[in-house]
């Protein structure tokens, strides 16, 4: 299973190797999938080229499918695959109409792709942990004529922590966006300041000025933080796990193997489902009043 | 962990996916699902309807077809109490033809017997005329004793 190669590299390098994103650095060279040693002073300029394609091609298949299944969709009996993605849309649908109460037109949309997006790209753990790094260098080395060595590839998108804040960041502009349009830039703003501390004086209003705004910023601050890195975390460590069984010898492997990866059927799913469910309370609790 | 171009580029990449999805993806399959409920919600509505209007349906054809049932009854009726009067009639006009048949049966057998009477007599008086006139012949005078004669003749 472990990716034997000539040199027959310790543990260490091999869980190394895994880690290590296929990258380019923008700017400076246009190299695939090459990364330069102690290169961590530049790291500002990299840019993961595993992530982001496994990500689209991920990406794709879901809004390809799905686009596909809506275009032929039709209100009488539907076909095995239309009933199967009707679950999806409706199990989504029905979160969305369960917590959020306001009129929006996106929050359908964000939340079916966040699930199915995320979703997929978690799946992407159960691949065989050597599957696609070994392709990857295989192609590396013969079309390319790269350094197998030098080859690297991660397969799981979200165990990047770029993916997933991407993905918090991008709640937070919704949660803010959602924010103004019910209750106006000024009113948005007038919030920061006088929730979740009210006060009837004007003195001690102006008092609680600031501890408000500090408490806002925390609140603003903690949900991307918190929605991001929960699923790096469980992704990663899952990942992780995943690695160092594979450094196992072969006939025992399955012993752990198999287990870990029947549980991480449910982490998958269930982190894929608390993403796209805390992105439902989130927007759900920026159109509320305070 | 390092941040880097990545995050940008993920960004964008979960914007166009949102985008898309938004586009292509959830408005068509939701309309489809809302679509088919309000079928269903019709075709069930539609049964409720049909139902009703069967048991409409099968109310009114007991109606009508105890009404139906109540004027053949009151035709059969009508029928026999007519019946019972035509055959009265025709009893009673029986009756009448009879007795009036009767009686003139009865006033021809009176005449008649008159008749026979009045002949008979006739024929006694005769015979009794023609008697005494061969008694009298020999020892009365036809003209002397005419008028006892006719006396006789009267009584009989």
């Amino acid at each position: 299973m472990s990716a034997e190669n000539k040199e027959a590299p310790s543990a260490t390098d091999y869980i190394l190797h895994h880690l290590t994103f296929g990258k380019i650095h923008l700017g400076k060279t246009s190299e695939e999938t090459q990364v330069p040693e102690g290169a961590k002073a530049e790291h500002k300029g990299n840019f993961h080229l595993d992530t982001f394609s496994v990500a689209m091609v991920l990406g794709l298949l879901f809004v390809g499918l799905f686009a596909m299944v809506a275009r032929k969709a039709t209100p009488g009996v539907p076909g095995k695959l239309q009933n199967f993605v009707e679950l999806i849309v409706e199990m989504v649908d029905k979160q969305v109409k369960e917590t959020f109460h306001g009129k929006s037109k996106v929050i359908g949309p964000l939340s079916l792709t966040i699930f199915c997006w995320v979703f997929l790209m978690n799946a992407m753990d159960f691949l065989p942990v050597d599957l696609l790094p070994t392709i990857a260098q295989w192609i590396g080395y013969t079309f390319f004529g790269a350094d197998p060595h030098h080859v690297y590839l991660r397969v799981v998108p979200t165990a990047d922590v770029n993916q997933t804040f991407a993905m918090s960041l991008t709640v937070v502009l919704f949660i803010i966006g959602f924010s103004i349009k019910a209750k106006g830039l000024g009113g948005w703003i007038k919030e920061l300041f006088t929730a979740p501390f009210h006060a009837e004086s004007t003195g001690m209003k102006i008092a609680l000025l600031i501890p408000n705004f500090l408490m806002q910023m925390v609140e603003l601050i903690a949900k991307p933080i918190s929605l991001s890195l929960r699923l790096f975390g469980n992704m990663y460590a899952g990942e992780l796990i995943f690695i160092l069984i594979a450094l196992l010898p072969w006939w025992i492997n399955w012993t752990l193997g198999a287990p870990w990866a029947i549980f991480h059927i449910l982490v998958v799913t269930l982190q894929a489902f608390v993403f796209m469910m805390l992105t439902i309370v989130y927007l759900s609790l920026a159109v509320e009043d305070h | 962990m390092e941040f880097n171009w990545t995050l940008v580029g993920q960004m964008i990449s979960f914007g166009l996916l949102i985008l898309f999805t938004m586009k292509f993806v959830w408005p068509p399959l939701t309309q489809m699902m809302e679509e088919r409920a309000k079928r269903i919600a019709d075709g069930l509505a539609s049964a409720d309807r049909a139902k009703q209007d069967l048991a409409n349906a099968e109310k009114a054809s007991a109606d009508k077809l105890r009404e139906a049932k109540q004027q053949a009854a009151e035709i059969i009726a009508q029928a026999e109490k007519r019946a019972a009067q035509l055959v009265e009639e025709a009893k009673d006009n029986a009756k009448a033809e009879g007795e009036r048949l009767l009686a003139g049966a009865q006033a021809e057998v009176d005449q008649q017997v008159h008749q026979a009477k009045e002949s008979l007599r006739q024929q006694v008086a005769d015979l009794a005329l023609a008697g005494a006139e061969k008694i009298l012949r020999s020892e009365i005078d036809a003209n002397k004793h005419g008028q006892l004669l006719a006396s006789i003749k009267a009584e009989l």
